[in-house]
């Protein structure tokens, strides 16, 4: 088989779960995009451990542990996502912002309008 | 002789007063004594010094500091008659006054560092006095600059008081800037700083610009010895503290101008232009301020403009050659006028007010200070000049030398030809001399009679001119007896000095052995115009009192007399107001515009350095949104950009 | 990279054509097709729940393709953990957040051009890369590469210690995650007791989770 097929398969469904982390609006679907990217990684590693015939069979069992820690990823994730729930009542990514500085600026303008 | 005693008598008082600043705050208590100890052990040391010099005879010694690849400087030693009189003047008047001080200032919180401030004062004039070295001497002239801003700026709450210790400064140290220059030239010419070099090269003729020379340093002196026209500082200094007057016009301050021409005349007598114009200034400024002390109300103005025309008969006789002239009534009028400068103060402290017509109103004022009334009575004949008191003598010997000059035969000594001097100067200051004289009786006899003899007519005004000092004495009581004994010994000198100049071998002798004996015709010519002033002065006073005896208003008598000149001569003839015209409006005037440059150009750049980075910064700050998407959207962005750049550069 | 192909040693000469697929590779394009189709449809659907099961296609295709590529433990692992655990947490996660049922119209954000632009940028970039890179790479799939036994041997053999720390890695994810979504109030014991509650207060409010 030609590695190239497996290769552009894994770069395609990289680059669909590149689009989905960044254009998805709910963190779930957010995680379900990084399940993607994983998968692509994982999709390569398998691809290039049958090509290289190697005899430790690196690829695959780094394949069996990315798929571990991507299971307690994705459980964390989701804890994290239904504590952000439970505070802000939203899901939404692009609503956590508290780390912003929007609303900060906005201040300090009104504070130096006033003191100047 | 012993080095240590002449080098202790600078020495100490610097060193009193470098401890009474450090322990003045903590340790009151110490003040008085680190105040008065080492003024009167350095009176004492300079009385001891003078014996031991005895007459004749110069001392000099010298240690030379770095070597300066120019004309050296040394740390010198000069002592001669001259320096030893003045400098036991300077020792009598400066313990004087802190022994005054001590009662006088009694409930200042600010007195240790006033007492320290007096201290270093008199330590900078010792300095001037025996310094051997032009360098050295101007830096004790320099700390005098700054020690008279200090102590007339001493009651720094008021207004005047500030804008009097300023104006000091400034005056003083616009004629301290051409002096500056004029020692430079001095030194280059004679290729040292060292005095006794200076003038042994002035003496050989090896001085290459010597009007240049005599017309900076002039401009020195007639700032600190407050001659026209930059005499407008010395009525002003009257807001400090009133020993601090006595100290500036008596024996600091102002005799170092005088000195340092004492000092340096062989170089003034190459220049006759120079003696042309210190002869002109002189006649100005004793005539003009005569004038101005006629019109004034104000007993420490009167005072003040008294001393500016008492410094002009020095600069006279200067200008006519004679120093010993000059010093010798330096000498007398330093005692007789700080006795009354310290009287003035008894007399202010008792009446509570400067002002002589509200003195004048005051019942029994005369009874009240009966020491300030007689020691005052002493101090003003000496100033007149009536024999045989003090200023008589010493007046006499300026007109004397003024009349030699104008006849062509200058009593220069061995320190130059007669012929050195003009003889318009002498004339010049022969004549304006004999003006004063008349003048300098009228006031006095006015200050004396409007002060102490006038009918109270009615109880002291609630409005009269307050003084400004804060410790004001219960009039219940006595003066402190501080104030009181220091004005006798300051008497006995104003009475008895000029019999010293009587006998060729006793002050002569210790000056440069010229006798010091009044001729004839001045005799009579200056006793005659102060007898007249002194009628003319009781007349008018006369006239005045039978005025205000009909019920019209009292006048002075002062109005009397000058006329239409009275309003002028009250204001110093307008000099102050051309100044402010001529200097300080166009440099105020400068300053705003400094000012609107520097708010409106300059701080516009700082403002934008400080705006641009933060209009930056706020840019900056619309790409922290919080969202993690607009983050992670950059990141990956730029590692794309990143694989494309490497795999395209590879 | 030219190096890393050498020492591969199976590199060979262009005999395979692109031209003329083999089986495998037929069968394995199609499931690329079906697996790429689902991931886009996966991320780009407005209803969430479609989203998820769609990624079940996707993750199920992957799986094939690890069968395809003689990974046999690693496509059952797949399968197990994959379509067993994650998408069943995912979905979890997305009723407990009370995700709407049916389209949404606030599925994506509005960083999505700036999203496709990365993502068309990334793809572009690393096709051309890969393709560039591997265009004559053959893979011999003759021989098991992937059988349990053969990977139950080097994982036991050659893999133990990362195993291992692979169980503590799990164990610390699952304390964590434990902690995290537990609620503040220290879960059961701080809320009052129900019969209590019935008697003390007749109102309902205190039983509301303490939120917000």
């Amino acid at each position: 088989m030609h590695l190239a097929y497996p290769a552009v398969l894994a770069v395609l469904l990289f680059s669909v779960g590149v689009y989905g982390v960044l254009a998805r609006r709910n963190v779930i679907l957010v995680l379900m995009s990084v399940e993607l990217m994983l998968n692509a990684v994982n999709l390569n590693l398998v691809a290039f451990d049958v090509w290289l015939r190697d005899a430790l069979h690196a690829g695959q069992a780094l394949t069996l542990f990315t798929i571990t820690i991507a299971a307690a990823e994705i459980g964390l994730g989701l804890a994290i996502v239904l504590l952000v729930y439970r505070t802000r009542r939203t899901a939404a990514v692009d609503e956590v912002t508290a780390l912003g500085d929007r609303h900060e600026a906005a201040d300090d303008h009104a504070k130096e309008q006033a003191a100047a | 002789m012993n080095l240590a005693l002449p080098i202790l008598v600078p020495v100490l008082p610097a060193l009193g007063a470098a401890a009474g600043l450090a322990t003045g705050r903590r340790y009151p208590g110490l003040a008085r004594p680190l105040a008065v100890l080492p003024v009167a052990v350095s009176a004492v040391l300079a009385l001891v010094t003078a014996l031991q010099l005895g007459t004749g005879t110069t001392l000099d010694a010298a240690t030379r500091l770095a070597p300066t690849g120019g004309p050296e400087i040394s740390l010198a030693l000069h002592l001669d008659g001259f320096s030893s009189l003045i400098s036991v003047l300077v020792g009598l008047v400066a313990t004087c006054v802190q022994v005054y001080s001590t009662a006088y200032l009694k409930d200042d919180p600010r007195y240790p560092s006033y007492a320290a401030l007096v201290s270093l004062f008199t330590a900078a004039m010792f300095l001037v006095v025996y310094s051997g070295d032009l360098i050295v001497l101007l830096v004790g002239w320099e700390v005098m600059g700054i020690c008279s801003y200090f102590l007339i700026g001493h009651h720094w709450e008021g207004a005047d008081a500030r804008a009097a210790s300023l104006k000091a400064f400034l005056v003083t140290k616009l004629g301290d800037v051409p002096f500056l220059f004029g020692l430079f030239l001095l030194g280059a010419d004679a290729g040292s700083f060292r005095i006794t070099e200076v003038l042994h090269t002035a003496a050989t003729g090896g001085l290459q610009h010597p009007t240049l020379i005599a017309l900076l340093l002039l401009a020195g002196v007639a700032g600190k010895s407050a001659q026209f026209p930059l005499h407008t500082w010395l009525p002003d200094a009257m807001a400090g503290p009133t020993p601090v007057s006595a100290l500036i016009h008596a024996a600091t301050m102002v005799a170092a101008g005088i000195y340092l021409v004492a000092r340096l005349l062989p170089v003034f007598l190459l220049s006759s232009a120079a003696l042309l114009v210190l002869a002109v200034m002189a006649a100005v400024t004793m005539v003009g301020s005569a004038l101005c002390a006629l019109a004034q109300d104000d007993l420490k103005r009167v005072l003040a403009y008294s001393t500016v025309g008492q410094l002009g008969y020095m600069a006279g006789a200067l200008a006519s050659g004679d120093r010993q002239a000059a010093v010798f009534h330096l000498v007398a009028h330093g005692a007789f006028k700080a006795l009354l400068f310290l009287t003035a103060g008894v007399v202010i402290h008792a009446a509570h007010t400067n002002s002589i017509s509200a003195m004048s109103r005051i019942d029994g004022l005369r009874r009240r200070v009966p020491d300030a009334y007689w020691t005052m009575g002493i101090g003003l004949v000496a100033l007149v000049g009536l024999p045989p008191f003090a200023g008589f003598f010493s007046k006499e010997s300026v007109l004397t030398a003024a009349e030699h000059a104008a006849h062509g035969e200058a009593l220069t000594g061995h320190l130059g030809p007669a012929s050195a001097v003009p003889a318009a100067a002498g004339w010049t200051v022969l004549v304006a001399g004999l003006v004063t004289a008349l003048l300098t009786a009228a006031y006095a006899t006015r200050l004396w009679l409007v002060a102490f003899h006038a009918k109270p007519v009615a109880p002291a005004d609630a409005d009269a001119p307050y003084s400004p000092e804060v410790d004001e004495a219960d009039p219940a009581h006595d003066e402190p007896a501080a104030m009181r004994w220091t004005l006798w010994v300051l008497a006995v000198p104003s009475m008895g000095f000029g019999l010293l100049g009587l006998r060729s071998e006793w002050l002569p002798r210790l000056l440069d052995g010229a006798p010091l004996r009044p001729g004839l015709e001045t005799v009579v010519l200056g006793t005659g115009a102060a007898l007249a002033g002194i009628v003319i002065a009781y007349a008018a006073w006369r006239a005045a009192s039978a005025r205000a005896a009909d019920g019209q208003p009292a006048t002075d008598p002062g109005r009397l007399l000058l006329g239409p000149l009275h309003g002028p001569a009250q204001h110093g003839f307008g000099v102050d107001r051309l100044y402010s015209a001529l200097f300080v409006r166009p440099t105020a005037a400068a300053a705003k515009l400094v000012r609107f440059l520097d708010r409106a150009v300059v701080e516009t750049y700082v403002r934008g350095a400080g705006a641009a980075p933060g209009w930056i910064g706020r840019a900056v700050r619309f790409a922290q949104t919080g969202n993690a998407q607009g983050y992670l959207s950059a990141l990956l962005a730029g590692a794309v950009l990143l694989a494309v750049l490497v795999a395209v550069g590879s | 990279m030219s190096t890393l192909l050498a020492a591969a040693g199976s590199l060979e000469p262009a005999a395979r054509s692109y031209l003329s697929p083999t089986g495998q590779e037929i069968v394995f394009l199609l499931v690329g097709v079906l697996v790429l189709g689902a991931a886009v449809v996966s991320v780009t659907t407005r209803q969430l729940v479609h989203a998820a099961l769609w990624l079940v296609v996707a993750l199920g295709g992957l799986a094939v393709e690890f069968l395809l590529l003689t990974a046999e433990f690693v496509a059952w692992v797949q399968v197990l953990v994959y379509l067993g655990s994650v998408v069943v947490l995912v979905l979890f996660g997305l009723m407990l957040t009370r995700a709407p049922i049916g389209r949404s119209p606030e599925a994506d954000s509005g960083n999505r051009p700036a999203a496709l632009a990365v993502g068309a940028a990334s793809a572009a970039t690393l096709v051309t890369l890969v393709v560039d890179a591997f265009r004559s790479s053959w893979i011999d799939l003759s021989g098991a590469a992937g059988t349990t036994r053969l990977t139950g041997e080097y994982l036991f053999s050659h893999w133990v210690l990362p195993f291992e720390a692979l169980s503590v890695l799990l164990l610390a994810a699952l304390v964590g995650a434990i902690v995290l979504s537990r609620s503040k109030d220290g879960g059961t014991d701080a809320r009052p007791r129900a019969g209590k509650l019935r008697t003390g207060r007749p109102s309902a409010a205190p039983t509301k989770p303490k939120e917000r």
